[in-house]
């Protein structure tokens, strides 16, 4: 299997994401340059943090544009894995491939710290290793992390279990002194429809390796290499009884 | 062409005597671009002209140091064939101007200093000092809001920059004193790594070569930016703010990856950042150190603006830019390579064998000058020194006793206090954990960076304290050095080298020079006495509004090496652990003991006064303290370390309450006769508070003893709550939530 890490001019988490995945996680991780649609055959697409041209205009609104993005939307159109963190998430929101929009923090000012996020549904790739319920602790740095949707879209949210991680306090309450930015139902990360793709403002990446303090970030990423692993047996599986069947 | 006038050449911040200067070395009258370039090179921002004799004094040298002073950067070798690179620069003039762009690109400055090295920047510390914002005992001020705005337009600035461009922001320190109200100090250290036999140097070598100008266009902004930062601020200072540059960061990382992938093709000869006189400065610096000319015609120099004199291409300083010189014929690799990442590159001129400066404007020369004449011929000054200024007295009001409860509130107000209160507010806006190597962020008595490639990591601290230089500049410089090492070794990492950047007022004025060469020469000892070479730092002086100056402040930033691990942290960890205190209740003789009180923030916050000396310092007896610290870290020996510095032992003591875990300690310390205001908040130095399990004290004691120094046990870690007993009778008792409350909430907007 193999992961793709997409580097936009300005991303700067692109290192931290292929250090995890290629040194953490111990997969083969390759990178995507923006100019091109060609996803290299990788399983799972990853869309970085940092600053994308600059966040000029709005924060992901040109990234969307980019050559890469095209690839990607087709990738996740046919179930690929995407996953978006921070910049990454606020690109799927420009592009459309998760709905709602990512507003500036309540404070109105940049804040890092370690946040700790409530897994709310373990149906997806990403957290099918997980418990509902489960907390886990890693870092949120960023400027414009407020998620904003509107009733009608957060219904459909939460009927189709598609909230995946909400900010909580260390003992698991969802309450305002856990939301570092404002965001709507203390949201942190959602899925799309079709659950292949995934938008998180937290850094999983930065919470992969035990001197950084956690390596909760890690069990997201291996969630995601076990589904690959699955799909990939249970792909092999259909195709060795599709043979079996014209023998 | 413009006539030179008497009034044209002041404008420009040359003397007479440099003027006449200038006519000699050309041999006639310079054109107004010349002049234009004379004025920013002689300026005292990029001649150092006041202080570079002076600067010959500092310990510079070191088994590990592969580029000392002179360079863009220091680099010291740390071990598996890396190294790193690294420097602190001041941006204070233009902070007060602009703070936000003042400061964010103060941060784009040194970042370029240590990627045009070749090195990529892993991480940033900034040491900040403003006037009162009106918040805590003792610092209320009639331009507290004024120095609200200019705070948080600097933090903000440094966040918007460090963020976007993607290097943490790891460390640091904010200090807030009635002398900044005018002259904020804005210093932003950075420090990178590479691979120490891929080091750049900025020497424009092999006639015939190209020079390529690559990065964003030039524009009018930043024009006289340094001879703004060569001159005090008077009344009409508001005016100055065209000569604030403006920062892109995300240009900045873009020309990072660009750089640092061209120099990968093996074909870029030598490379420097365009800062302070722009395109004027990095011409005739990489001319001067190879001894070779540049000749360069300015219509091919990309602008973003139209109708741009050759004085103001030649003096812009617009940012994120860089000049390199490129193997012949290897230039499309090059080019390549920055179209990629969407930037700007062109072949501006070719290196010469003239040793000169040529500077053409479509094919019409309209500047040239020896090279040597801007960058070592430019004037060099023995300034006249006199006592240092001070006006504070020698002797203070005594010292009355005070009752339990009068010391519980000093420490209440204390630890609230602007200087010592949290500086959460401040860091948490900066991104510290970016690039996944923090192990140890803001907050902590040194950061701590790991290294990837070596499996080892890189320890920092700045620091520097005005008000002790103050009252004794020499004795106040080696205090820093003393301190910033300290607080290196308390997280188990070995000094190994410095950087320094060095805040002063006119230097014109005898008794600040008097300042300037005390502080210079106390670095300088404290620095060859610790074994921390200074590789390189910055100057700057002028700091002063109508005649007030700034405290002399020396600011040094040290780096430590140690293996990657997480150090001890700096907070109590369990109740019942036995409490150490290294180095002893009163290190050295109390010799002066009243005058030296006089230094403290107790003096300070309490009192709201200032005189006498600043602590005495033993360098001896503060390596052993030092190296005893970093033995029993090293052999974890200790559950927590941390420093005494600002506020004393009972600040101390309150800092290490205030982990997540809130535990406190239940002290008992001997009085030995001194009064109590004075035993609980005295700053001498050499003193480092460490907590352990009662099984470690034994090996703990030993340590302390082969290293001669005082070790008593001065209590026990105790849940919640922190007393203190003298001589066996309780003093005072304090709930560490109260006091961390105070603490916490003090900066906050």
């Amino acid at each position: 299997m193999k992961f793709g890490v997409v580097i936009f001019p300005g991303s700067n988490c692109d290192h931290d994401a292929y250090y995890a995945l290629a040194e953490n996680l111990g997969k083969n991780t390759t990178y995507l340059w923006h100019q091109s649609e060609d996803l290299q055959n990788c399983d799972a697409i990853i869309l970085p943090g940092g600053f994308s041209y600059g966040d000029y205009l709005r924060t992901g609104a040109i990234a969307r544009f980019s050559p890469v993005m095209r690839a990607v939307a087709k990738f996740a159109g046919s179930g690929g894995l995407v996953m978006g963190i921070c910049n990454g998430f606020q690109i799927l929101v420009e592009a459309g491939l998760l709905p709602g929009a990512l507003l500036r923090n309540r404070n109105l000012r940049f804040v890092c710290r370690t946040v700790h996020l409530r897994t709310e549904t373990a149906k997806t790739p990403f957290t099918a290793e997980l418990r509902p319920g489960e907390l886990l602790a890693m870092p949120v740095a960023h400027g414009e992390g407020s998620y904003y949707c509107d009733p009608a879209t957060l219904a459909d949210l939460q009927r189709e279990d598609r909230i995946v991680f909400r900010y909580a306090s260390p003992s698991g309450e969802i309450d305002e002194e856990a939301n570092p930015n404002g965001s709507l139902e203390n949201i942190a990360g959602i899925v799309s429809e079709g659950r292949n793709v995934l938008g998180m403002m937290p850094h999983p990446e930065r919470a992969a390796d035990p001197l950084m303090g956690s390596t909760d970030g890690l069990r997201i990423f291996a969630s995601m290499a076990s589904h690959l692993a699955r799909s990939a047996r249970s792909e092999s599986v259909r195709l060795a009884g599709l043979v079996r069947q014209t023998l | 062409m413009a006539a030179i006038t008497a009034d044209l050449i002041s404008q420009h911040q040359l003397s007479e005597q440099e003027y006449e200067s200038i006519l000699r070395l050309l041999g006639r009258e310079p054109t107004i671009t010349e002049l234009g370039i004379f004025s920013v090179m002689w300026s005292e921002h990029c001649s150092y002209k006041s202080s570079r004799i002076h600067l010959k004094k500092l310990f510079t040298q070191g088994p590990r140091v592969l580029a000392g002073p002179g360079e863009n950067a220091g680099v010291v070798d740390i071990g598996s064939g890396y190294a790193v690179a690294f420097k602190i620069e001041s941006h204070n003039h233009p902070s007060f101007i602009e703070p936000f762009q003042g400061a964010a690109t103060g941060v784009g400055g040194i970042l370029r200093d240590i990627f045009t090295m070749g090195a990529r920047p892993i991480a940033v510390m900034d040491s900040l000092r403003f006037g009162p914002v009106g918040r805590g005992a003792g610092d209320a001020a009639p331009d507290a809001a004024r120095n609200r705005r200019i705070l948080e337009g600097v933090v903000g600035g440094i966040a918007h920059y460090g963020n976007c461009f993607g290097v943490p922001t790891v460390g640091g320190e904010c200090v807030f004193e009635p002398c900044y109200s005018g002259n904020p100090l804005v210093n932003v250290f950075a420090l990178g790594v590479f691979r120490r036999d891929e080091i750049f140097y900025a020497r424009a070598s092999g006639i015939g070569n190209p020079v390529i100008y690559v990065g964003a266009k030039t524009g009018r902004d930043g024009i006289h930016g340094a001879s703004m930062a060569s001159a005090e601020f008077g009344e009409q200072s508001m005016e100055k703010r065209p000569n604030v540059q403006v920062g892109d960061p995300f240009l900045e990382k873009l020309l990072l990856e660009a750089c640092l992938e061209a120099m990968q093709t093996g074909a870029v000869v030598g490379i420097q950042d365009m800062g302070a006189a722009g395109l004027t400065c990095s011409t005739c610096e990489m001319g001067a150190r190879a001894g070779t000319g540049i000749e360069i015609d300015l219509m091919h120099v990309p602008q973003r603006e139209s109708g741009m004199t050759p004085y103001e291409i030649m003096l812009s300083e617009s940012q994120e830019r860089m000049l390199l010189v490129a193997e012949r014929g290897r230039e499309e690799e090059i080019f390549r390579i920055f179209r990629k990442w969407g930037l700007d590159a062109a072949t501006i001129g070719q290196v010469t064998g003239d040793g000169k400066l040529r500077v053409k404007d479509h094919g019409n020369v309209v500047a040239e000058i020896p090279n040597a004449a801007l960058a070592d011929q430019a004037p060099l000054y023995r300034r006249p020194a006199a006592a240092p200024f001070r006006r504070a007295p020698l002797d203070g009001p005594a010292i009355v006793p005070r009752s339990g409860r009068q010391l519980s509130e000093d420490l209440a107000a204390l630890v609230a206090s602007a200087d010592i209160c949290s500086k959460r507010y401040i860091w948490e806006q900066y991104d510290y954990t970016v690039r996944t190597n923090t192990i140890q962020g803001p907050g902590a008595d040194a950061a701590v960076v790991r290294i990837k490639e070596t499996g080892t990591s890189i320890a920092m601290s700045l620091d520097g304290n005005g008000r002790y230089c103050y009252l004794g500049p020499r004795e106040g410089a080696r205090l820093a050095v003393a301190e910033c090492c300290r607080n290196i070794s308390c997280v188990g990492a070995e000094p190994v080298a410095a950087t320094n950047c060095l805040n002063f007022g006119n230097p014109e004025r005898p008794e600040i020079m008097g300042q300037f060469i005390e502080a210079i020469e106390g670095m300088g000892e404290a620095c060859r006495f610790f074994g921390v070479p200074i590789t390189g730092g910055n100057v700057s002086l002028y700091n002063e509004t109508l005649g007030e100056p700034i405290y002399p402040t020396p600011v040094i930033g040290v780096i430590g090496l140690m293996p990657t691990r997480r150090p001890p942290p700096m907070w109590f960890q369990n109740p019942g652990r036995k409490i150490v205190l290294l180095g002893g209740l009163l290190p050295g003789a109390a010799d002066q003991w009243e005058r030296r009180f006089g230094s403290s923030q107790f003096a300070k916050v309490i009192l709201g006064k200032l005189w006498g000396l600043p602590p005495a310092l033993d360098m001896d007896y503060e390596q052993r303290v030092q190296r005893a610290a970093r033995e029993m870290i090293g052999r974890g020996l200790v559950e927590s370390v941390h420093d005494i510095s600002d506020g004393g032992l009972a600040v101390a003591v309150a800092e290490s309450s205030f982990g997540p875990a809130r535990i406190g300690a239940r002290l008992d310390v001997e009085s030995g006769g001194l009064p109590l205001p004075y035993l609980l908040f005295h700053e001498a130095p050499s003193r480092v508070l460490v907590s352990a399990e009662a099984a470690h004290l034994q090996a703990i004691l030993e340590i302390a003893a082969r290293y001669g120094i005082d070790a008593p046990v001065i209590g026990e870690t105790a849940a919640g709550e922190l007393t203190f007993a003298i001589n066996g009778l309780p003093l005072l008792a304090a709930p560490v939530d109260a006091l961390y409350q105070a603490w916490a909430g003090a900066l906050r907007a």
